[in-house]
């Protein structure tokens, strides 16, 4: 029986001959990220106190994007520890509010094809976009990985998701995903790890391949892979990285389970309060006239260069309904950079959006954006579960950067074909989602 | 840690989330400020009525969400002595057993009702029901696992390890 991709990646990175699912294996880690409420504030002491400094600092990556810029005092510190921490561990890929933790390793070409990535952060997940087996931990187990360079990982089963067809006119990766979550449910892949196939999945960009790895943590998952292509090695190479050992799939792979998606029939999506299993078409929510406060767009799963040319598509001559206010974080200094390039960031300030700090912000509840009891948010992150943005008694909605563009417009959650026309929309949202030449 | 736990079972829901275990904007905080909204996002007076050595009993994917690890070790610092789910989300299980916190996966959580007094035996795989003369089982931590949850969490089973390996070298 031929072995997955992440079973071929653990095999490597183990040593272990034959791993098969279930079985436990210790691996050597290839690279390991840590950001500022993860990392070096919760295990710093520790490490001092067992005497050890950190395994390899060319292996280590370390970001500030949680309490950047800091809010308060409480926040300085701890961006304080963190800047010393990289200092005295000889740590050079330390990023201090440059940009999204999930983001600026792709962006750097740190994250490479066949690697074992382990991330101090649930979306770690991200970086199975470009062929790599990351994973998710929490901030003793970073700690034993600092300290020891490896971690043990029980092999997972893969489901095999197999999107055909296109993505029509409009409809983004997010369509995509929360489509998925919504057939498969918050914990329909808990303990496995997804590999994402099909037509297409191999023609999206690498700012949408971002996205299905990055929500596949919303499944319960514990990596979502993509296979790389062209496209991928395209993208790796603008960075001057040519050298790293893709891996893929045995053709006779032992799946546990296959899921059929069609992306031709994808419309755009959203989910509404309090879990992203929750979802609804766009269109429908239309029809309801959801009344909204706030619309944000940011976040490791929705506010890189191609979602910010989504949304800007979407508000180009048109402004923000009135008591509404459109917020956008961009996903790191390097997206912002390419958006200004581009006019897109005037495109959305005359619109009437207002630009936030890169980093995790709204998202995670911290920095600026927090939402009051009672109000609604429609929001291109990944989460919405109860208090996520702020108050408890708050509520928000997912949806792509063109559904969220397309609501500040509206005043309510609306569908982008309806704020922007079908066709004006539909060519353009499409060339951005199919990512390149068909 | 002691292989025998006895407490009080509090009830929760599937799903319950860490954003509703411990909110994002408590995160920068810690010890007792944070355990004041231990479970804020459900039951905002869980943190003044949980005692030490009490029980969560929840329903299925218990924990999902973010990898912080704030949301075991809260629970930890509350007193809570174990959590019992049917199952729990991925990270949230590895943090809890990195802390020292034990987690016990069985499949009969759902016939426990708030405030039985169970008592858990750890290395036979067995929670028994002491309010209801009931026992339910659940799959005992391989050794490894047991290994770190007995030192007390995994920087206590590194102190021994690394201390064990000075030894060696001497």
């Amino acid at each position: 029986m031929g072995k997955t991709l992440v079973q071929k990646i653990a095999e490597r990175a183990s040593g272990v001959k034959d791993v098969q699912p279930g079985m436990i294996v210790t691996v050597n880690v290839d690279i390991a990220m840590m950001h500022d409420s993860t990392g070096p504030r919760r295990i710093g002491k520790t490490m001092e106190k067992l005497g050890r400094k950190v395994w390899n600092p060319d292996k280590v990556v370390l970001i500030t994007d949680h309490f950047t810029p800091a809010n308060d005092s409480v926040e300085a510190e701890i961006l304080r520890i963190t800047r010393e921490f990289a200092k005295a561990q000889g740590i050079k890929r330390f990023h201090e509010a440059e940009g999204i933790c999930h983001i600026v390793p792709v962006e750097m070409g740190y994250v490479r094809p066949g690697m074992m990535y382990v991330g101090a952060d649930s979306h770690s997940t991200t970086a199975g976009a470009v062929g790599a087996f990351a994973i998710a931990v929490g901030s003793t187990d970073m700690l034993g990985i600092m300290v020891t360079g490896q971690t043990w990982i029980k092999v997972p089963e893969t489901i095999r998701v197999t999107w055909k067809g296109n993505l029509p006119k409009g409809a983004m990766a997010k369509d995509m995903m929360l489509a998925l979550i919504s057939k498969m449910g918050g914990d329909g892949a808990t303990y496995q790890a997804v590999e994402y196939t099909g037509t297409a999945v191999e023609r999206l960009s690498m700012d949408e391949r971002l996205v299905l790895s990055n929500m596949s943590i919303e499944l319960g998952a514990k990596a979502g892979v993509i296979a790389p292509n062209q496209i991928v090695f395209d993208y790796l190479a603008e960075r001057g990285v040519t050298e790293f050992d893709a891996v893929y799939a045995d053709g006779d792979a032992n799946y546990i389970r296959e899921v059929v998606m069609d992306a031709s029939a994808l419309r755009p999506l959203v989910a509404k309060p309090h879990a992203p299993e929750n979802v609804d078409t766009a269109k429908n929510l239309e029809d309801e006239g959801v009344r909204i406060h706030q619309a944000y767009i940011g976040a490791c799963t929705g506010a890189k260069f191609t979602d910010l040319e989504a949304a800007a598509q979407v508000l180009r001559g048109r402004h923000v309904a009135p008591g509404v206010r459109l917020l956008v974080a961009p996903a790191s200094v390097r997206v912002f950079r390419q958006a200004v390039e581009a006019g897109i960031v005037t495109t959305l300030l005359e619109a009437g959006a207002q630009f936030l700090p890169t980093g995790c912000g709204a998202c995670a509840g911290l920095g600026h954006g927090i939402l009051a009891a009672g109000e609604v948010c429609i929001s291109s992150t990944n989460r919405n579960f109860p208090g996520r943005m702020g108050n408890r008694q708050s509520s928000v909605y997912l949806g792509s950067p063109a559904t969220v563009a397309a609501s500040a417009v509206a005043g309510y959650v609306a569908d982008p074909a309806t704020v922007a026309g079908t066709d004006a929309i539909g060519t353009e949202v499409a060339a951005v989602a199919r990512g390149v030449a068909e | 840690m002691n292989a025998i736990l006895q407490g009080r079972g509090w009830k929760f829901g599937d799903n319950v989330d860490t954003d509703v275990i411990i909110p994002g904007q408590y995160l920068k905080f810690s010890g007792a400020e944070l355990v004041a909204h231990v479970m804020e996002g459900v039951d905002p007076t869980f943190g003044r009525k949980v005692q030490a050595g009490d029980i969560i009993v929840a329903g299925k994917n218990f924990g999902c969400g973010s990898s912080r690890e704030t949301a075991p070790g809260v629970l930890k610092d509350a007193g809570i002595a174990a959590v019992i789910a049917p199952f729990f989300a991925r990270i949230f299980y590895r943090n809890a057993i990195n802390l020292g916190l034990p987690v016990l996966e069985c499949a009969d959580a759902g016939r426990i009702d708030q405030e039985d007094v169970l008592e858990v035996r750890l290395m036979e795989g067995a929670i028994v029901n002491l309010t209801k003369s009931e026992q339910y089982t659940f799959r005992p931590f391989p050794q490894n696992v047991m290994d770190i949850l007995q030192a007390g969490g995994l920087v206590k089973y590194l102190e021994s390890r690394f201390a064990n390996e000075g030894d060696a070298a001497r």
